[in-house]
């Protein structure tokens, strides 16, 4: 397929593209909302692969879409369901992986909780007949219709989850990667963990907004791990991933803008040819 | 000062008692050997100096308080805690932690901050560790891995340093130069050292002490003592036999799951 016909939006005059991608509101809003998933995605995506719960991370956007379904049917605004199921998936992992310090046992409760909170989407999409153009939506992502009220949601939500995050940084870092020690140093290891499961359900909330449900990765884990492959110094790694996260979004937006793909397969892509040449060179 | 004193103390887990009527006394500069076979209840009493395993009997006295309350000056290096090849953290990082982990927020620059970042790089020097304190923990070796913990259980300068089995899964030389580094802070820093050793061979020209858990007790004196035919026989209540073999190592003989052998 010859490019023009891919990139069909594009004059391939780049100041005049550039500036095309903010003349018009949606987008606008679009890049907003971008910007702010993005720098919180990056944020706690790095505690989230440091910890290994990307399994727990994948089990949430599952539940992501089982609300956002559900709020559908229900005719409530798709955020309220993003943000009230995850919660509660959250709360379901912590209830049933909190007590066990195996892995195997706590991949494999996470895994049935995941799996049931797919079956519920599915089913709602099924029961609410309308959905079928938005399923694709749901699931892969989109930037259109985003409005300034959606934008200032998210806003809020990232401040209080990485202001959480920052609060936390130090012995969550703990707790993450030695918590016998943290524990015996006065460090409350499962309240973070259940804390930490919280903010992870916000994170994944959000980014499900942008990406859909099954591309949540593209945002949450692949610059995190690209950053930890990079360096291994804290507070760089967490800058890193933000950047990285940052410039997989707009790149994506900017390409699905003026190209007739949509935005999931383009911010994922992005991110996962980061992370390869990380891999290579790295 | 004393510290630690349990004095007739009993451990319970899950119903079933772990040890008791044991008592024990570590003076601070002490360097001591926890011995014994598995499951005989040794990390059971770091648990129990450390407050996270309450005693059903007895008493304890943790440098001067109740176990629990004095932690943040207690070192501890928990049982077989090594970092697989994917944690992507330095090692200073780890020691650092060590330091200021449990403190709300981020290190901010300032004074507080290069103190702190001396205070690290000290311990880490202390422990031969500067070489590789840089590199991702996961990527050293088990040796190199415990010198760093070794070098996390000291940077806030403890009065009592728990070391539960820091020797298990090193090699021969690295057993030696590891007991050897523990026994000189021991010495400089005026810290009391309790070390839980599998085998007592490679530490026994260090210890000023030993304390034997067997068969639900414990008995406590001088390595030679100790680690001696008749006391392992009263203690085991069967006869028991240590040998010297011609090499000088203490052989017991009589029962299972000994010295020299490393169940895992």
């Amino acid at each position: 397929m010859p490019i023009d016909s891919v990139f069909t939006g594009l004059s391939w005059n780049p100041v005049h593209d550039v500036h095309e991608l903010f003349t018009y509101p949606f987008m606008v809003h679009a890049l907003e909302a971008g910007t702010i998933v993005a720098v919180m995605s990056g944020v706690i995506g790095w505690f989230m692969v440091l910890r290994r719960q990307t399994f727990a991370g994948h089990t949430l956007s599952m539940t992501a879409f089982t609300g956002a379904s559900a709020a559908s049917l229900a005719g409530a605004p798709v955020a309220v369901g993003y943000f009230g199921i995850c919660s509660l998936g959250a709360l379901a992992l912590a209830a049933a992986t909190g007590t066990r310090r195996s892995l195997s046992s706590e991949s494999a409760a996470t895994g049935s909780i995941g799996a049931f909170a797919l079956a519920l989407g599915f089913l709602f999409v099924n029961l609410y007949h309308g959905a079928l153009n938005g399923l694709d939506s749901l699931l892969f992502g989109t930037f259109l219709g985003i409005t300034s009220g959606q934008v200032l949601a998210l806003l809020v939500v990232a401040a209080v989850a990485i202001a959480l995050v920052g609060l936390a940084a130090r012995p969550l870092l703990f707790a993450s990667v030695d918590p016998d020690v943290a524990r015996a140093a006065g460090v409350r290891v499962r309240l973070l963990g259940l804390g930490f499961l919280l903010v992870l359900g916000l994170a994944v909330a959000e980014t499900s907004q942008i990406t859909g449900s099954l591309l949540v990765f593209a945002l949450l884990v692949t610059p995190a791990a690209t950053a930890q492959r990079l360096t291994t110094r804290p507070l760089a790694g967490v800058v890193l991933s933000v950047v990285l996260a940052l410039a997989v979004t707009w790149l994506g937006l900017a390409l699905a803008y003026f190209s007739i793909y949509p935005v999931g397969f383009y911010i994922t892509s992005v991110s996962f040819a980061l992370y390869l040449l990380a891999r290579a060179f790295a | 000062m004393t510290a630690v004193e349990l004095r007739d103390a009993e451990a319970r887990i899950v119903g079933r008692t772990i040890w008791r009527d044991v008592s024990i006394t570590v003076e601070r500069g002490e360097f001591v050997a926890v011995l014994g076979p598995n499951g005989a209840g040794k990390s059971t009493l770091v648990r129990a100096i450390l407050g996270l395993q309450p005693l059903v009997a007895g008493s304890a006295t943790i440098l001067g308080a109740r176990p629990g309350e004095t932690n943040d000056r207690i070192g501890y290096l928990p049982q077989r805690r090594s970092f697989d090849e994917s944690t992507r953290i330095r090692g200073i990082d780890v020691v650092r932690l060590g330091l200021d982990g449990a403190r709300w927020g981020v290190p901010l620059p300032g004074r507080r901050n290069r103190t702190a970042t001396a205070r690290v790089d000290h311990v880490v020097e202390l422990v031969g560790a500067t070489e590789y304190a840089e590199r991702p923990i996961g990527e050293l070796s088990g040796g190199e891995q415990q010198r760093l913990l070794i070098a996390q259980a000291l940077v806030r300068r403890p009065q009592l340093l728990l070391l539960d089995e820091p020797l298990d899964s090193l090699d021969l030389p690295n057993q030696v130069g590891v007991a050897g580094l523990v026994r000189d802070i021991c010495r400089e820093e005026d810290v009391a050292v309790l070390l839980v050793a599998h085998d007592v061979n490679p530490i026994i020209g260090y210890l000023d002490g030993v304390i034997y858990f067997a068969a639900g007790t414990a008995v406590e004196g001088a390595p030679e003592d100790v680690v001696a035919t008749q006391t392992l026989t009263e203690l085991y209540g069967v006869p028991i036999e240590v040998l010297r073999a011609s090499d000088g190592r203490l052989v017991v003989v009589g029962a299972p799951d000994l010295h020299g052998h490393h169940a895992h």
